[in-house]
């Protein structure tokens, strides 16, 4: 597993999700963190393309041998792509969190709401405590 | 509490997690590697939370008789035998393995969570009998080492000879008293070695330094999961009586232990529940509480529940209405709303290529 790294460019949610906004449409995942403390992540629940996820709220679970996780929205959308490769290599979420092992792209309704969310040094200052 | 080992799990990285009291590594490098190096080569888990009890004295077989299950007679100097501990109604207060290390001395191993619960029990029911119960837990640390290459890793590294399955001897190691039992909570060959807490550090790291694994709580409950191997709290508790555990194999009704009449009424008439393997189909990984679902009815509920590494699957065990406790039969586990199909499979879920 590599050592604990949060990207600059991303935003962060104090659930330890991170989402990295282009546009109206934004890639979510969660952090080196969550991955972390969760173990190895052996299934990904995504949710259907085309459903409706609020800023907050849970919208997927993903689960190691030993627990589940509810995964927080940081932004609200409307799912427009989740990531299969997790389906036969949910690892993908452990050894790559920030890249190959994201979870779902949305279309955002409230693009506003990133203005909520954490920089990276507001990010890092939330786990030292 | 902590165990003679606490500095090195820590020292390790191991993720330390509370478990009846006691802080204990569920995990160091992860479940999955952990689980597949007992299954494949060998790995050693810190038990010590367990506890021991000595019992000694001309009554102490007529004693252990009494209160444990199984035909203690049969047990000869030397041997192990696994045993419940049953309340008046039959109800499990433990299961426990005793083993005989003389004529009239036993040791039974306790369940960290029952320990305390157990000695009251123990204490209670010897009255009567011309035998001494003592609380002997504070004199072992107690490492279970398991898989296939265990011991010829430990008989090279210890130099020691080891029993053979179900079966005690009492060796020097570290040049102190210990108890070497070929028993274990994984389905693989191995033993669990009672070491004087002193030398427990040491012992460690020279197997550590011998290429054995270290394992947590968390692939020790996957590996007794895969073969099915019932855990007090999840499978057994007081309200369940071994019959419906299908530990009735372990049970001798004509020694008269107590709650061997409810035993004996629930082998004759049968259960209402059972406890029965499952395995989903496809994808969902079921947790201890899940609803077992028949079309709209609920007709059980998981004990214990996990993503099983030997498998790749998601599986685990479950108390369901004894009418549908049959392999091969169809059913659902509702995994937080969404249902997942699964058929009872039978015991053990994993079985050791020989």
């Amino acid at each position: 597993m590599p050592d604990a790294t949060y990207p600059d460019d991303l935003r962060y949610h104090e659930e330890h999700d991170w989402a990295r906004i282009e546009g109206d449409q934004a890639t979510l995942g969660i952090t080196w963190y969550a991955q972390d403390s969760l173990g190895e992540v052996v299934f990904f629940d995504p949710p259907e393309v085309g459903s409706a996820i609020q800023k907050d709220s849970s919208y997927a679970e993903v689960e190691s041998v030993k627990a589940v996780s509810d995964v927080i929205a940081p932004l609200s959308g409307e799912i427009v792509e989740v990531n299969d490769v997790l389906q036969d290599s949910p690892e993908k979420v452990n050894e790559d969190p920030y890249g190959e092992g994201w979870l779902v792209k949305v279309r955002l309704t409230s693009p506003e709401e990133a203005e909520t969310l954490l920089g990276v040094e507001e990010y890092r200052k939330l786990l030292d405590n | 509490m902590r165990t003679p080992l606490y500095e090195q799990h820590v020292h390790l990285g191991a993720k330390v997690v509370d478990f009846a009291g006691w802080e204990m590594p569920v995990q160091y490098e992860g479940i999955r590697e952990e689980h597949s190096a007992v299954r494949r080569h060998a790995g050693m888990f810190d038990v010590s939370h367990m506890g021991e009890v000595e019992v000694e004295g001309p009554g102490a077989l007529a004693f252990l008789q009494r209160v444990l299950s199984n035909d203690v007679a049969k047990i000869q100097i030397g041997g192990a035998q696994y045993s419940c501990l049953c309340n008046e109604e039959g109800g499990v207060i433990d299961d426990l393995f005793a083993y005989r290390l003389g004529g009239d001395r036993y040791l039974v191993v306790t369940n960290a969570a029952n320990h305390d619960a157990d000695l009251e029990w123990l204490g209670r029911q010897s009255r009567e009998f011309d035998a001494i119960v003592r609380d002997v837990a504070d004199r072992y640390a107690m490492l279970a080492v398991q898989g296939p290459h265990a011991r010829t890793v430990l008989e090279a590294t210890l130099g020691i000879e080891l029993p053979p399955r179900f079966h005690v001897s009492h060796p020097q190691i570290g040049r102190r008293p210990a108890l070497t039992c070929g028993t274990g909570y994984t389905g693989e060959d191995g033993v669990e070695l009672l070491l004087d807490p002193e030398v427990a550090v040491p012992i460690w790291c020279e197997l550590l330094e011998a290429g054995i694994v270290p394992c947590g709580l968390g692939a020790r409950d996957t590996l007794r999961l895969e073969v099915c191997y019932p855990l007090h709290g999840n499978e057994l508790s007081t309200e369940r009586n071994p019959i419906e555990a299908g530990l009735g194999w372990c049970c001798k009704e004509a020694t008269g232990f107590i709650g061997s009449e409810a035993v004996a009424r629930a082998r004759a008439e049968g259960t209402a529940e059972e406890l029965v393997a499952f395995k989903i189909d496809g994808q969902g990984i079921p947790r201890e509480g899940n609803p077992v679902m028949r079309g709209d009815e609920q007709v059980g509920a998981v004990t214990s529940g996990t993503y099983a590494p030997s498998l790749e699957l998601g599986a685990g065990m479950a108390y369901v209405r004894s009418e549908l406790a049959e392999v091969g039969a169809e059913v659902e586990i509702d995994v937080r709303g969404k249902r997942r199909p699964a058929r009872i499979a039978s015991k053990p879920l994993y079985a050791k290529r020989s």
